[in-house]
């Protein structure tokens, strides 16, 4: 789950990061305020989940609280790169005497979370990481004990940073590696972090980001302190109707897995498909054989038959759809008789044909003679394991495409 | 003669009070696996198929009489970090995790809890691991018929992100006589307790598997650690892999994510493009079809006999 | 539009001999992975629409007296034993 930079700014505040005193606005007029409380030159930025906002025109300076609410408004109503902001961020100018970067990522192959530092901040950081490898220091924090403050300090000073700059960037990423496994963070950024002429540091932008398996453990964090909506999901894409519906029968019943997605697929062909890796292999293998799907889906673990009717329902009411291919790698653990079961409903309640609308059955494994004695009684043409998935896929895309069956 | 399991191999069942670890229990116990308690808190003094149930892992261990081996652990997302290090904490050490959407901290919790213990890891959101008519720790294969008919006895290790391809993989490899020596699915998740690399030393020391055969997809950096290990270790093992989701690559299904959670494709480095490419460096060839694996193996078995 | 079929493929009755069986009744509601059984205050109720979820596993029939619940395929006709 992705966050605006201002709900970021408001995450490592909590944490105990030193910020800036920032406003965030949502019209001219609140913009104006803050920045009289400020009393100084601001800095004006629009909230949206991209990047290219200073390219975009969407971060402005300006100088007195009259031109903040111009900026503002102006702002507010810019699109950039499709997304319409939120609102705005009200900064205080600062007057930075240095630029470092602090983020904490995991490191899938060490298996814990990573501590990164530059003392070269504001840029890209794998560019520096390539030009300049020592001005980066690196470190990994346990997942079960405490982060000791002693293991941020490490990975500051092994950039050469000392003095009292190291002692006032050390906490602030100790702070930030605690607040990446607290908050079940896949990423917690500050670039840059700033040194003030004052000597003092703050964060000057923040990027965070949370898996999304930890959502539902994090309520305090997102409804309580940030105060973001359940349905706010903020994915990259906006689901469709299909996805939206499938992603909802799949929420209302625990038994199993479904999933579909259709972003980018315009076929005639309906995909109820699994396992993860089957739908992977099966997509492949259709469009290499010339078929067209109008989804993809995923079905996992061991759905109820009201989870397969579900999905696959929701695959034959999509538009241009005229016959689904029902077909998974060898099944373990997810019952064939049973999804057997749930695709034939799903064209009876439809009022369709089994036979004529299910061009493939290709599921093998656990309780296939079942499944074989349901799909006999409906007409269902099927295969077992003798036939390949990519020879499954093939006859699939033959049958739509109108050769003898 | 096989890695992780053995004919004497004990487990216990966590959450075997389930809907899906009831099931997987019957199955694991007609095949012949020697399930000797389950656990679910509250239940004690109930059984499942036979098997005795346990309020905790101490009990089951105490009431075995001695150590008991592993655990297929099919708890809820919410307390599977609890249940494992239970297990671990109690001297077990080779738990599988069957649980998907476990979140990765805890994931990574558990891991290293393992590694300190001594203990292994196998998934989250995994199927167990078969060793063909000797031990299945978890629903992989299915019910002991069916999985007779994937797994039959032979020379081949293979491991797999994906639980169903494990067997559609290890199904190919029995049909053309090659038989499998283990067959691991390892996980589908970001974070998981045993990648690639981090089994190929066990396979490396059993005298039965003489080729290894893996399933990949894009996302993440295993594939590039193994590729790694491979050079580094000089393994005696020729390694063929199949690679899904090259339709990925395409620009308009970029950003989103398919398959495994850990599979979202995030710039070049993590294509399947450069995924084989790297692979085959390091002389693990990538095949596109399933069904082609079985002649490639047996070429490579061939080669260095 | 759309309707919602039940007893599609599995049909499941228990006799009348054991429909009021109060301890019976908790049994089966119990037992039952899919929730067909539901103990209706001591009377054994079948829920209609759980009824196609039935994973075919027997506990039910095990939990009672011989022969007198039955879970029937309507796929083949034939009765679960």
């Amino acid at each position: 789950m992705r966050f605006y930079e201002f709900e970021a700014r408001k995450i490592v505040e909590l944490a105990g990061i030193p910020v800036t005193k920032y406003g965030f606005c949502t019209s001219a007029e609140e913009a104006r305020k803050v920045a009289e409380e400020i009393g100084g030159p601001v800095v004006i930025k629009s909230q949206v989940l991209t990047g290219g906002r200073m390219k975009a025109g969407g971060v402005k300076f300006a100088d007195t609280p009259d031109e903040a609410a111009r900026h503002a408004e102006e702002i507010l109503k810019l699109e950039i790169n499709g997304h319409m902001p939120r609102g705005v961020l009200v900064d205080p100018k600062a007057e930075v005497k240095q630029e470092y970067y602090a983020s904490v990522v995991w490191d899938g192959t060490a298996k814990k979370p990573l501590m990164l530092f530059s003392d070269m901040g504001g840029i890209d950081i794998e560019e520096v990481a390539e030009t300049h490898p020592d001005h980066v220091g690196k470190g990994h924090v346990s997942n079960l004990l405490p982060v000791g403050d002693f293991e941020a300090k490490q990975v500051v000073a092994a950039t050469g940073v000392t003095g009292s700059q190291l002692n006032r960037a050390t906490p602030i990423l100790a702070r930030l590696a605690r607040l990446f496994r607290d908050n079940d963070m896949t990423l917690a950024e500050i670039n840059p972090l700033a040194e003030l002429s004052d000597g003092s540091f703050v964060a000057l932008d923040a990027h965070m980001e949370m898996e999304a398996e930890a959502v539902g453990r994090q309520k305090k964090l997102l409804r309580k302190e940030l105060q973001i909506a359940e349905d706010d999901t903020r994915e990259t894409y906006e689901p469709s109707d299909f996805e939206k519906n499938v992603g909802a029968i799949d929420a209302a019943d625990h038994r199993g897995v479904i999933q579909g997605k259709d972003h980018g697929f315009t076929g005639n062909l309906g995909l109820v498909i699994g396992a993860g890796g089957g739908s992977l292999t099966l997509t492949d293998a259709v469009r290499n054989q010339g078929g067209q799907p109008a989804n993809y889906s995923e079905i996992g673990g061991n759905p109820s038959v009201a989870k397969a009717c579900g999905l696959a329902k929701e695959v034959l009411e999509k538009d241009g759809v005229e016959k689904i291919a029902v077909m998974m790698s060898i099944v373990s653990n997810t019952r064939v008789d049973i999804v057997a079961r749930g695709v034939i409903k799903a064209c009876l309640e439809l009022g369709k044909d089994p036979g004529e609308t299910i061009a493939i059955f290709r599921i093998p494994g656990a309780w296939e003679e079942e499944g074989f004695k349901i799909l006999d009684k409906y007409g269902v043409e099927y295969c077992d394991r003798s036939v390949s998935m990519w020879e499954a896929a093939g006859r699939a895309v033959a049958k739509i495409q109108g050769a003898p069956a | 003669m096989s890695i992780l399991l053995d004919k004497d191999t004990t487990f216990i069942v966590q959450g075997i009070t389930g809907r899906e670890a009831v099931n997987l229990t019957r199955e694991c116990l007609d095949y012949g696996s020697k399930i000797v308690g389950g656990v679910t808190p509250g239940r004690k003094g109930r059984e499942v198929h036979g098997v005795p149930v346990f309020d905790t892992v101490g009990q089951a261990v105490k009431h075995h009489g001695g150590p008991i081996d592993g655990s297929v652990v099919t708890v809820p997302p919410a307390f599977t970090k609890d249940a494992v290090l239970e297990a671990i904490e109690n001297g077990i050490k080779l738990i599988v995790i069957v649980t998907e959407r476990i979140p990765r901290g805890d994931v990574a919790e558990m891991v290293e809890l393992a590694e300190m213990r001594g203990a292994r890891i196998i998934g989250p959101n995994c199927l167990g691991l078969i060793v063909p008519e000797v031990c299945k720790m978890g629903g992989i294969g299915g019910p002991a018929k069916d999985a007779a008919k994937a797994y039959q006895p032979g020379r081949v290790g293979v491991m797999s992100r994906s639980g169903g391809m494990t067997t559609e993989i290890s199904s190919s490899l029995t049909a053309a006589g090659l038989g499998v020596s283990t067959a691991v699915s390892i996980g589908g998740d970001a974070i998981i307790g045993s990648t690639y690399a981090e089994l190929m030393p066990y396979f490396e020391a059993d005298e039965q598997t003489e080729a290894i055969v893996i399933y990949t997809e894009p996302g993440g950096r295993m594939e590039a650690q193994l590729a790694e290990w491979v050079k580094d270790n000089n393994s005696r093992l020729p390694i063929v892999a199949f690679m899904a989701g090259k339709f990925m690559d395409d620009d308009e299904m970029k950003g989103m994510s398919f398959g495994h959670a850990g599979t979202i494709v995030e710039g070049k480095e993590d294509t399947a493009t450069e995924k084989i490419s790297r692979l085959e460096a390091a002389g693990i060839r990538v095949v596109e079809r399933i069904d082609e694996i079985p002649d490639v193996v047996k070429e490579k078995i061939g080669a260095t006999a | 539009m759309a309707e919602t079929l039940n007893k599609v493929f599995i049909d499941v009755e228990v006799d009348d001999s054991i429909r009021n069986d109060a301890a019976l009744a908790a049994k089966l509601e119990e037992v039952c992975p899919v929730d067909i059984f539901k103990d209706a205050g001591g009377t054994v109720e079948i829920v209609a629409e759980n009824c196609d979820e039935c994973v075919l596993c027997k506990l039910c029939i095990e939990a009672a007296p011989a022969d007198t619940v039955h879970v029937k395929k309507l796929y083949d006709g034939t009765e679960l034993s």
